[in-house]
């Protein structure tokens, strides 16, 4: 390694563990001028300012938020018993009950809005710096390692994935282990979510049993054993613990921000600056998520600079995560319209068709109207034409975030995807059931935007929408989608769970003109293709029999034919049709 | 009926694959080497950790049960042809009622002294691999013999590992005997600019001893002694017969077969790289131990096993490497010395890796073949213009039909075009740009 990648890697490496120190530098200290700022509600304020002096918080500095978080909850729990008590004697005068009680649910945002006016210490009073110190720093080390890159020949560079304990991945038996205890953790968070309601979790699980249940019995896969096992002879260790960085991350970003507020603050400058209001957890995710997709995009220019189809789509990956869902909805904010991201498609953007969010468009003037009909344009001229056009590469790897964090950040990580039969056929249920739930979540939405009734049958639109958020917008597709890069590749949201890329494919599947091809009988079996495209195709089982891969899950990264040592395959547009091409190849080669 | 296939390769299996779709015949397959069938052109990725042994196996394990494939994992000591009778080193004995042998090549070597030695190994199968990567370990300096494509990848593989090669090659320029001469100064010009050391006009005299039964060091031709922990012998492959000479089957350099790949006793067919063709088509040679042919035969040779009569017809040669960063394909005839009546055009790229090279006939101007680097074409079309004899200027014109470029790519087929008008003083012009549609219209035009 160069000295100045060493050199990088140690600053970025330094920039992490600051980042990580950050969170344990500032003490809280409450105070009645904390309360004041972080809580609107004058009674509840009040009431809270005084319970706590009763007890004797107010002044009263603790270590860690792992010490405050609690001390402010049983705060918060006397307060609302008090509350209650004096509601019941007599309400003040012009003020309604909801408004003076102190609700439960309100109980997450108060705590995580004191936790952050109640910080007092270096990162507190200096955001600027420590940003520099983990921002300015992480972004430094990273170029200076990444950018010595651009000097080697040009070429496919893979060699030591499977040799880095970053990069192999992780035994299948681990594996397990690791999505087994996600997917029962999270559910059984969910019952804590949900407010200790039991049904949609079990519904879940009773779901993810059917689908388990269809795959192994109905679709006879049981019998198909040893599955390609996708395990490497060593887990790769650094990778698990990358895995469980970001998995934790985001367990604190969706559930427990009241824990990451010290990073909050560090994004309070630029913040004021570009919306003129503070950060919140959202916008220093944004912001790390640009950051990161911009950073790492670099990386993946100096990677694939001999091509200029990677070249192109990493740009345009970069700017749309830049532009268009980082600066301009926080410009728009400043400018007091709604928050808007213009490439995010509903079903992806599931809160589209929410109330507060129509309301909010509908109440903000022409622009308001135009985003809201733009919207809905997007998902129902858009996206069949484009994806007819160009299939829905377009979207997945052009254009969305998600997509973009995928190509970017995950590109170490392409080659963990499970390519074995079982795996495709459980993506194929999953996949559609989550549509097939977003859809109905939506509808269910709309039904009681338009009637004002909440039940349909015995279900509260509510609930559903509370939990779809839960266990599809942040479990599936941050705890699942993002933490698990390292563990089982970069697209298991867009594989597995995308409601849009399900939408998406179905579309490249049965009407699009784009379509993979084969360069007649080149195909030497190696399987690059295969191991490096992301969403598990086996595209090398196309490739050696001479026929184009149309399959709804390809995203068009373009990867396979970059890899392929032979110049096989190429990705490309025609308006012939998709089938009968398939069928010419197919029988030029039994001819034989 | 049970049939058994000896070698497990692409040749075997596609023979299994396709004796399946055809028929409900028992079928079993022998091999020695590994349980699967796995890509051997794929070994280098294994060693350079771009996938896993796991990743180059082109199906998954149960793919042989549900199809009723049965594998075998023995070494064939010996056949007993007249009583149809495979006997295995452990004497275990297979009776069949057809044969078909695939048995693929073995690393040539040509008597080097110290060729025993321990660390001197040849690159053919997984086992070699295995040695590979048990003596890269603190490995000081690799020395190849034989500037081939073998030779080649073992020098990529040692340098993705950051250890120093040295490449021994006869001939005056890499693989000369195949590529034209710029071709290749491209390819040795790059295989130094990775930093290689690759000496031309350079043979092994012999291995150096330590004292201990390994090899230390090589002397050249030139007498000059190379110190180094390992010595890759990649000079050539020959057909994998040793085990064989002495029967009734009839054998020159590899087992001898006709037409329809049945060799000189009843129910015995070979295929792959272990056939020597008595009457090999024109442009084609007796042996090609090239992996299509291999994919091929085994298709034709199962159609025959399975009654239906179908000659051996593989087309037009085609072919593809990479050497390091740059990619190779050939279609048709491209000798590397022009013989009198052949003519070429050839473009290079000023400044990048890249080259186009149509060969032509001199005096009636049909275009006889293609030799691209570092630029991918349409095998199809290249094909269907070699074998419909299409003049070099209609070719020419339609040259972007050829291309097969990712999109973004730019597209040098105009200058290829104008590098013909500039030679010849004709003024055509390029009136076909890359794309499916119009290579589709015209694969199916006629
Ligand atoms: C490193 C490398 C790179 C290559 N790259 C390319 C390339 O890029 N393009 C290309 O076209 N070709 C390439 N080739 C050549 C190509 O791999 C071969 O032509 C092809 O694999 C031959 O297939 P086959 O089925 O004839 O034989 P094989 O694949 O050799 O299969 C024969 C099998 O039979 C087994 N066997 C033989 N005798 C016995 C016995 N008595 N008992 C039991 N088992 C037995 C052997 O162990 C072996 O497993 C490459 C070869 C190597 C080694
Ligand atoms: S098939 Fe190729 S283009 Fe499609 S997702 Fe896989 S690697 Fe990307
Ligand atoms: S990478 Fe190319 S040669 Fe290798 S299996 Fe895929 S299509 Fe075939």
């Amino acid at each position: 390694m160069h000295t100045i990648q060493k050199a990088g890697l140690g600053i970025f490496l330094l920039a992490f563990l600051i980042f990580i120190a950050v969170l344990g530098l500032d003490r809280f200290v409450l105070s009645e001028e904390n309360l004041a700022e972080a809580i609107s509600n004058p009674y509840h304020r009040q009431e809270l300012v005084e319970v706590a002096q009763a007890q004797g918080i107010l002044g009263k500095s603790y270590g860690s938020s792992f010490e405050f978080v609690p001390v402010f909850k049983a705060l918060l729990k006397d307060s609302q018993q008090s509350l209650e008590e004096k509601a019941k004697a007599a309400l003040p005068e012009g003020v309604s009950k909801s408004e003076f009680r102190l609700g439960s649910w309100q109980f997450k945002d108060y705590t995580y809005a004191a936790a952050r006016k109640a910080s007092t210490g270096p990162v507190a009073s200096n955001p600027l710096l420590f940003f520099g110190l983990t921002f300015g720093l992480g972004i430094l080390g990273g170029l200076l390692y990444i950018l010595p890159k651009f000097k080697l020949l040009p070429g496919i560079k893979n060699d030591h994935i499977y040799h880095r304990a970053m990069t192999r991945g992780l035994k299948v038996g681990l594996r397990s282990i690791f999505l087994g205890s996600a997917i029962i953790g999270l559910l059984l968070y969910g019952v804590f979510y949900m407010g200790k309601e039991y049904f949609w979790p079990a519904v879940s699980a009773l779901v993810g049993l059917l689908i388990i249940g269809l795959v192994l019995l109905a679709e006879r896969q049981r019998r198909r054993q040893p599955a390609r096992s996708a395990s490497p002879q060593v887990t790769g260790w650094l990778g698990v613990l990358a895995g469980i960085f970001l998995i934790g991350f985001y367990i604190l970003l969706y559930w427990a921000p009241q824990h990451i507020t010290a990073w909050v603050l560090l994004a309070d400058p630029l913040s004021r600056l570009l919306n003129g209001g503070e950060a919140s957890q959202w916008f220093l995710y944004g912001l790390l998520y640009t950051m990161i997709v911009l950073v790492m995009g670099v990386r993946m220019l100096a990677k694939y600079r001999h091509n200029k189809y990677q070249v192109i789509r990493t740009f345009s990956v970069m700017f749309f995560q830049t532009a268009f869902a980082f600066l301009l909805p926080e410009i728009l904010v400043r400018l007091n319209y709604p928050y808007y991201d213009f490439k995010n498609i509903w079903p992806l953007n599931y809160t589209f068709f929410f109330d507060w969010n129509i309301k909010n468009l509908l109440s903000s003037g022409g622009l308001g109207i135009f985003m809201l009909v733009w919207g809905i344009v997007l998902i129902i001229v858009a996206v069949p034409v484009i994806t007819y056009f160009f299939g829905k590469r377009w979207y997945c790897s052009w254009v969305c975030g998600c997509g973009g964090l995928a190509e970017t950040l995950g590109d170490p990580y392409r080659q963990l995807s499970d390519k074995s039969l079982i795996a495709w056929k459980f993506e194929r249920w999953i996949i559609h059931g989550v549509l097939v739930f977003a859809v109905v979540m939506t509808g269910m939405v709309l039904y009681t935007y338009f009637t004002g009734s909440r039940n349909i049958l015995i279900f509260n639109s509510d609930t559903v929408r509370t939990w779809y958020g839960f266990l599809i917008g942040s479990a599936f597709a941050g705890v699942v989608g993002t933490g698990f890069y390292p563990l089982m590749g970069n697209r298991m949201w867009c594989r597995f769970g995308c409601p849009l890329a399900a939408y998406l494919g179905l579309v490249q599947r049965f009407k699009s003109r784009f379509r993979i091809t084969t360069n007649g009988g080149q195909c030497i079996s190696c399987g690059n293709c295969s191991t490096y495209c992301e969403m598990g195709i086996d595209v090398r089982a196309y490739a050696q029999r001479g026929q184009d891969i149309v399959r709804a899950s390809c995203v068009g990264c373009g990867v396979c034919a970059a890899v392929c040592p032979r110049g096989v395959l190429r990705l490309e547009n025609s308006s012939s049709d998709v089938k009968e091409r398939a069928a010419v190849v197919r029988n030029r080669l039994a001819d034989l | 009926m049970h049939i058994a296939i000896l070698g497990n390769g692409v040749a075997g299996i596609t023979a299994a694959r396709f004796i399946r779709k055809l028929s409900d015949h028992q079928i079993t397959v022998i091999s020695a080497e590994t349980d699967h069938f796995f890509s051997r052109t794929a070994l280098m990725y294994v060693y350079m950790g771009h996938m896993r042994y796991e990743d180059i196996k082109p199906y998954e394990d149960w793919f042989w049960k549900k199809n009723r494939i049965e594998l075998l994992r023995a070494y064939v000591e010996r056949i007993d042809f007249d009583n149809k009778k495979l006997i295995t080193r452990e004497g275990q004995s297979v009776s069949y009622d057809k044969l078909l042998l695939a048995t693929g090549s073995a690393s040539n070597l040509f008597g080097w002294p110290g060729q025993e030695l321990e660390g001197v190994r040849g690159l053919y199968s997984y086992p070699d691999l295995e040695y590979m990567e048990q003596h890269s370990k603190g490995l000081q300096r690799a020395v190849i013999v034989g500037g081939g494509l073998i030779g080649i990848e073992m020098a990529e593989m040692f340098h993705s590992r950051h250890i120093p090669v040295t490449f021994l090659v006869r001939e005056e320029r890499y693989w000369d005997m195949v590529l034209p001469p710029e071709e290749s100064d491209m390819v040795s010009r790059h295989i130094r600019e990775h930093g290689i050391g690759l000496r031309l006009s350079t043979e092994l005299n012999e291995i150096v001893d330590d004292g201990a039964g390994r090899a230390c060091a090589v002397i050249t031709s030139h007498g000059e002694r190379i110190d180094c922990g390992y010595v890759g012998l990649t000079a050539g492959v020959h057909p994998n017969i040793g085990f064989l000479k002495n029967t009734p089957l009839e054998t020159q350099r590899g087992i001898l077969v006709n037409d329809y790949l049945q060799t000189n006793i009843p129910d015995v067919y070979a295929a792959g790289d272990c056939v020597q063709v008595r009457e090999p088509k024109p442009g084609r040679r007796p042996i090609e131990a090239v992996w299509y042919v291999g994919r091929m035969m085994g298709e034709t040779a199962a159609y025959n096993i399975c009654g239906r009569p179908v000659t051996y017809e593989p087309g037009i040669w085609f072919n593809s490497a990479k050497f390091l960063d740059i990619e190779y394909q050939v279609y048709g005839e491209v000798p590397a010395q022009l013989p009198e009546g052949y003519a070429a055009l050839y473009w290079e790229h000023p400044g990048e890796r890249k080259s186009i090279r149509l060969v032509y006939d001199k005096r009636e101007g049909h275009i006889l073949g293609f030799n691209l680097m570092g630029v991918r074409y349409r095998q199809e079309v290249c094909e269907k213009w070699i074998r419909e004899r299409i003049h070099i200027e209609e070719v020419l014109q339609n040259l972007g039909l050829a291309n097969f470029d990712p999109e973004f790519y730019k597209e040098y087929e105009a200058e290829v075009v104008q590098l013909y008008n500039r030679q010849s003083g004709r003024s055509l012009e390029l009136r076909q740009r890359r794309g499916l549609s119009a290579a589709l219209r015209f694969l199916r035009s006629r």
